[in-house]
């Protein structure tokens, strides 16, 4: 695929010249021609754009083994053309440790949201991290179980009002939000943990960085990255998509602040030797 | 540790062999590319030989972080299509049920040893027969089973680690196999004869879309009309299992007016039990499935009906004697003799219970 394909513009002015246009920026082929079954204005469609994009940049469609999680993006497979397979809820970590562990040359992705990630899936990420397992984790975290109904997620925010906390989060019966990405960053197998938004146009071409260094240490050997995207649940939320997007901007931005946590470019696995060998 | 590669080489015809050890070791001569496991007794001698020999042999083993995340490790594995083992015990099994199921609707082979100890709950770690239902009528959620092989020595154990791959490859499945703390604890003479199933190419298997469409392994389906037609694909895959793989052995069953039906280690207490009983001149032979899933209920249906009664000797409360009593049919009495909590039936107590069975006959 070729990104310098020459097209014709219509004319700026009536009667000037047809320009000759390259082309810079165009759909990357491992993003299906489906629409998805995602709500209007959630930020899965964004995320799933950029993973396409950095994929297709990284010349990695070829050699991806992905992992679909249980929630909203369980049916990703449906929207990237790379192999999949999918996990049972929270298990995605232990899935592509065992891909990863069978196929050394294969690119190993994960997906999931929060509260595959951050709740039921809290043993597997950990322990994935904590092995340096050499995949990619996209964290999506909308604060809410959109696929079944809105329930309150681990990173629901205090004083969130869900279908499970009527009267909003409170610290007393349903605990604090968890930061998972501040969490994981601490363990030494992590090679990059950074957390971004989908906020606004801006915060997405950062986010998009931050994926694609995600996938780059994978690339080159370095150990497990994390990348977390702070998303939209305009319907979860009871909010337009606009509002939605100010709410990620504001009050969820506060609570899980954005930028790289961690960024080891490779495990030094050399640096903790087996003292017996 | 026995070094199998010398004992190999040196051509010794029998060596002692732990089950555990024998059944890892089976398992890696079958060309097993990947192990995942998690500690647990009985079976824990299995991880501990793998953990070695696995790496040794440049091939994978993980230590996971529970038996969820062993099985599920083992699920990525396997839908690349790598041969895969997993082993556990009861408490163990429990765990790994949700991707069990996962791993029956998706068609992904994969190998599971239980090492059945005493339940329910953490029970104890004693020899039990007690997970006979979890093996045999779904384990998980869903309309699904697995292929159940129960060996009933060592020996045999070694020789069904093989099959099961094969099985399990064939019917793109996963299998179990069942074994008990005596079967995985016990020294037994052992040969030194492996079977390495031939490998296939899948073209199902996950290796990246290069050059051909993207794979896709899954298990949901929203749409109740598509989910029946894979529900009923995958119960036409069962039927053919039961037409082709079930294996079952009989004992002096040729004479036999009374027959003991037992499987694995109780089996092997039911031969020395019919000896003695054969000494009295009691016409007494052995029916012992090898297949739990598919059980041999036609071949049981057959032998009933010339039987004056059946005994059925199993280590828990009595599990297969349903399956039993189904291939019966009330053709002839069924009754049933069984110890838990770790206790292993005496061939005295078997012989007791077939005593009471013969008196219960004449009397009909």
């Amino acid at each position: 695929m070729s990104l310098e394909t020459p097209i014709k513009r219509a004319p700026a002015q009536p009667g000037a010249a047809v320009a000759e246009s390259r082309l810079i920026y165009r759909k990357p082929d491992v993003l299906l021609d489906r629409a998805t079954h995602y709500c209007p204005g959630c930020g899965h469609g964004v995320i799933h754009r950029l993973l396409a994009e950095v994929l297709a940049e990284l010349e990695l469609p070829p050699r991806t083994i992905a992992v679909a999680p249980v929630g909203c993006a369980v049916f990703a497979y449906d929207y990237l053309g790379v192999d999949f397979v999918e996990a049972p809820h929270g298990r995605a970590p232990a899935v592509a440790t065992g891909i990863r562990r069978v196929r050394p040359e294969a690119f190993v992705l994960t997906y999931q949201g929060d509260g595959d990630l951050a709740a039921i899936g809290t043993a597997e990420i950990v322990h994935a991290a904590a092995r340096g397992e050499r995949i990619t984790a996209i964290f999506v975290n909308n604060g809410i179980y959109g696929m079944t109904g809105g329930q309150m997620a681990p990173t629901t925010l205090l004083g969130q009002r869900t279908t499970s906390s009527p009267a909003g989060r409170d610290a007393p019966s349903m605990g604090f939000p968890i930061r998972m990405t501040e969490m994981l960053a601490q363990l030494p197998g992590v090679a990059y943990a950074a957390r971004g938004s989908v906020g606004d146009a801006s915060l997405i071409g950062k986010l998009k960085v931050m994926i694609r260094r995600a996938c780059q240490v994978q690339i080159d050997g370095g150990g497990f990255a994390l990348v977390e995207a702070l998303s939209n649940c305009p319907v979860g939320w009871g909010m337009t998509p606009q509002e939605s997007l100010e709410h990620v901007k504001g009050p969820v931005t506060e609570a899980f602040p954005l930028g790289v946590i961690v960024d080891r470019g490779a495990v030094d696995r050399a640096a903790h030797p087996n003292p017996e060998a | 540790m026995i070094d199998v590669e010398d004992l190999t080489a040196s051509r010794r015809a029998r060596v002692l062999m732990k089950g555990n050890e024998a059944m890892a070791e089976a398992a890696i001569q079958a060309g097993c590319d990947a192990y995942f496991g998690y500690p647990i007794t009985p079976q824990a001698e299995l991880l501990e030989w793998m953990a070695r020999r696995m790496p040794e042999l440049g091939r994978v083993f993980v230590q996971a972080e529970s038996e969820l995340g062993a099985i599920n490790m083992a699920l990525g594995a396997a839908a690349t299509g790598a041969r895969v083992l997993v082993s556990s015990s009861s408490p163990g099994i429990s765990l790994m049920a949700e991707a069990m199921s996962y791993m029956a609707a998706s068609g992904t082979p994969m190998v599971l040893i239980n090492v059945m100890r005493a339940g329910p709950g953490l029970g104890g770690i004693g020899p039990s027969q007690s997970d006979y239902f979890q093996a045999t009528k779904g384990h998980g959620h869903g309309d699904y089973h697995v292929p159940v092989l129960a060996p009933a020595s060592i020996g045999e154990a070694m020789d069904l680690v093989a099959t099961a791959f094969e099985l399990a490859e064939r019917y793109r499945t996963p299998v179990m196999l069942v074994a008990d703390g005596i079967l995985g604890q016990a020294m037994e003479p052992v040969e030194l004869r492996f079977r390495t199933p031939e490998r296939h190419a899948f073209d199902w298997a996950l290796t990246g879309a290069a050059g051909r469409p993207a794979r896709i392994i899954k298990s949901i389906d929203l749409q109740p009309e598509v989910l029946e037609k894979r529900n009923l694909a995958l119960q036409h895959k069962y039927r053919d299992i039961a037409r082709h793989e079930v294996r079952w052995e009989g004992w002096q069953l040729d004479d036999a007016e009374f027959a003991i039906v037992a499987y694995g280690t109780a089996a092997r207490v039911a031969r020395t039990a019919i000896s003695r009983a054969r000494e009295r001149g009691l016409k007494v032979g052995l029916f012992r499935p090898i297949t739990l899933w598919p059980f041999p209920t036609h071949e049981l249906a057959r032998l009933s009906g010339r039987l004056q009664g059946i005994l059925t000797v199993e280590m828990s409360s009595g599990q297969m004697v349903e399956d039993v009593r189904l291939a019966v049919e009330g053709r002839c009495p069924v009754a049933f003799h069984g110890r838990m909590g770790g206790m292993v039936p005496t061939p005295d107590e078997v012989a007791g219970a077939l005593k009471a069975l013969r008196a219960k006959a004449a009397r009909r």
